[in-house]
């Protein structure tokens, strides 16, 4: 073989090699999913529909209403989004347009630091010092509520929704923030009435990604919510414990036998979650497309 | 109302937000490391916990993380730079790559315990490594993956064009272009990528929980097969499975964990800036 054949045989397994090694990020979504499939989807024919869509999970007793579950992530997940939706769009806007130089210096990095906080940090803090204070102040028996819990998973979800509205903010052409001001519009007008409306887009993809975050959670949800499997109906519900999908399977799948019904539920509840975030990140994507085919980047 | 009126009173209340958001990330940092700070000792740090894990130190959950990170460092190096490598230089805009970056985006997404079922179904039953080091690891792995294939790409996108046309200019393949001139200037991005996807799994709790964690085990791992104790369980399992814990252990235990991942991070920045000035594009 001679110098060049072997040179261009080299680089043709490097490049093979590399495609392998990228391809891996399909092979392994699809492993998840196949692995999800095939230890969750029996647990849709082992049990009865009626019992499958009850009110009620007692899995000790083959009471497998996952209902109560998927409403407790849901009502969790909505009182996190109406914490952190506000909270993240003002601090947002505050960042990209209002503060500073130096505000900015200090703000982006502690939010970045929060990002880095594990899960199970905030769930310890929010059990030791913020669960005292919803028990006394707020009245709630034991103080592990959905309340507390939402509020844990809109700090958590922060900096997600803070990163990517900033990006949509960023992606507003000065052109318009220039004529805003030229109408006669204050700063905080053409905010409002030019930028933001332009933005909307790149902020409601915020708004899903925090959701997917926020739904995906599991120790620090875990740990404040009170782990109660009730319908979160009534209108104290939100005093009250309630219990998520991802809690489930974290504090139950310790303690089943491999293949007993208990086992494929909780799979099957995993099944559930997978599809949800990729339901949600299959929106974002298509957003993001008739973005780029719009041609701008708003 | 005066526009400039309301236009004041609105920049207060976007300050009284930010400081609404950022003072009790504050708070979080600062009780527990004052309150946390107080039983670091020498013991704390080396010595196997005593008396059902409320006395004595934490060594072999500090070891066990180690360990998980590093285990995750192996596994998830080569695949997520090669892969990165792939996106980056080789790539062409097909519908492959497009899935690559849809796969990518979505195993990002996925919570973490789901990743913890997948780790059991496949890795610890399925594989039949067990509860060990090794599934953990795996397991971890396959979840930082989408973080070290997309920070590498980023960075290996941010140099000039220019290098990869010198580098073919003076008769390099592409290979030796890649090899010898983009991937020695993109290293400190990709390093700093490799760093913050270790740091988010270093903190993990429920990957491991069905995979790798041990509830209590007073020595170190002896394998690959053994299963470890862990910080984030370490100090999940104090915190709500141990009733009479006194809470210096746990604030001690969150302390370490926060060092640990905060010290992680703070190196990536310093890496990311050092090397941001230094460059010369």
């Amino acid at each position: 073989m001679g110098n060049v054949s072997r040179i261009r045989w080299g680089e043709f397994a490097i490049e093979s090699l590399l495609r392998v090694l990228g391809f891996s990020a399909i092979t392994f979504l699809f492993l998840i999913f196949v692995f999800l499939l095939r230890e969750g989807v029996p647990f849709f024919f082992q049990v009865p529909v009626s019992n499958l869509f009850g009110a009620r999970w007692y899995p000790t007793f083959d009471i497998f209403g996952i209902f109560p579950l998927f409403l407790g992530s849901l009502f969790v997940t909505i009182v996190a989004m109406m914490i952190a939706f506000p909270l993240g769009l003002a601090v947002a806007v505050f960042t990209r347009e209002v503060a500073p130089h130096w505000v900015r210096g200090v703000l982006k990095p502690t939010i970045e630091v929060l990002a880095g906080i594990p899960s199970v940090v905030l769930g310890f803090f929010g059990m030791t010092l913020l669960v005292p204070v919803v028990r006394e102040k707020l009245g709630a028996p034991t103080g592990l509520t959905a309340f507390t819990g939402g509020l844990v998973l809109a700090y958590m979800s922060l900096p997600t929704i803070i990163s990517v509205s900033e990006d949509a903010l960023d992606a507003v052409p000065k052109s318009y923030r220039d004529a805003g001001l030229a109408m006669g519009a204050t700063k905080w007008q053409t905010i409002w009435h030019v930028i933001v409306p332009a933005a909307r887009s790149g902020i409601l993809m915020a708004l899903m990604l925090g959701m997917g975050r926020a739904i995906g959670e599991t120790m620090a949800v875990m740990m404040v919510t009170g782990n109660a499997a009730r319908m979160p109906l009534t209108a104290d519900s939100l005093f009250r414990p309630v219990r998520t999908m991802t809690a489930t399977i974290a504090a139950e799948m310790g303690e089943v036998a491999s293949g007993s019904v208990h086992y494929h539920a909780l799979f099957g509840i995993g099944l559930v979650l997978f599809i949800l975030t990729f339901l949600i990140n299959l929106a974002v994507a298509s957003m993001m497309f008739k973005r780029v085919s719009r041609g701008g980047l708003r | 109302m005066n526009p400039h009126f309301v236009q004041r009173m609105g920049f207060v209340l976007l300050t009284l937000i930010s400081l609404v958001v950022v003072i009790p990330i504050l708070l979080v940092m600062g009780v527990i490391a004052v309150r946390g700070a107080q039983i670091i000792s020498v013991e704390f740090l080396t010595a196997m916990p005593r008396q059902g894990m409320t006395e004595g130190g934490i060594l072999p959950a500090i070891v066990g993380t180690l360990l998980l990170t590093l285990g995750t460092a192996l596994v998830a190096l080569p695949i997520g730079v090669g892969g990165g490598i792939y996106l980056a230089e080789y790539a062409r805009d097909s519908l492959f790559t497009r899935t690559i970056r849809l796969a990518i985006v979505n195993l990002a997404s996925i919570p973490s315990v789901v990743y913890g079922l997948f780790g059991l179904g496949a890795f610890v039953l399925f594989l039949q490594f067990g509860t060990s080091i090794l599934a953990g690891s795996l397991t971890l792995a396959i979840m930082t993956l989408p973080v070290i294939m997309s920070t590498t790409e980023e960075a290996l996108r941010a140099v000039p064009v220019e290098f990869r046309t010198v580098s073919a200019s003076l008769g390099g393949t592409k290979w030796q272009g890649i090899r010898h001139v983009v991937l020695p200037q993109a290293l400190p991005g990709i390093i700093t990528g490799v760093i913050l996807g270790l740091l988010r799994v270093a903190g993990e709790t429920a990957p491991i929980l069905f995979t790798a964690a041990a509830f209590y085990l007073p020595r170190l791992p002896q394998s690959v097969f053994d299963e470890t104790m862990a910080l984030p369980y370490h100090l999940y399992v104090i915190s709500t499975q141990v009733p009479g814990m006194p809470l210096d252990v746990q604030y001690g235990t969150a302390f370490v964990l926060l060092v640990f991942v905060l010290s992680l991070n703070i190196v990536a920045s310093l890496i990311r800036s050092h090397f941001r000035r230094k460059r010369e594009w």
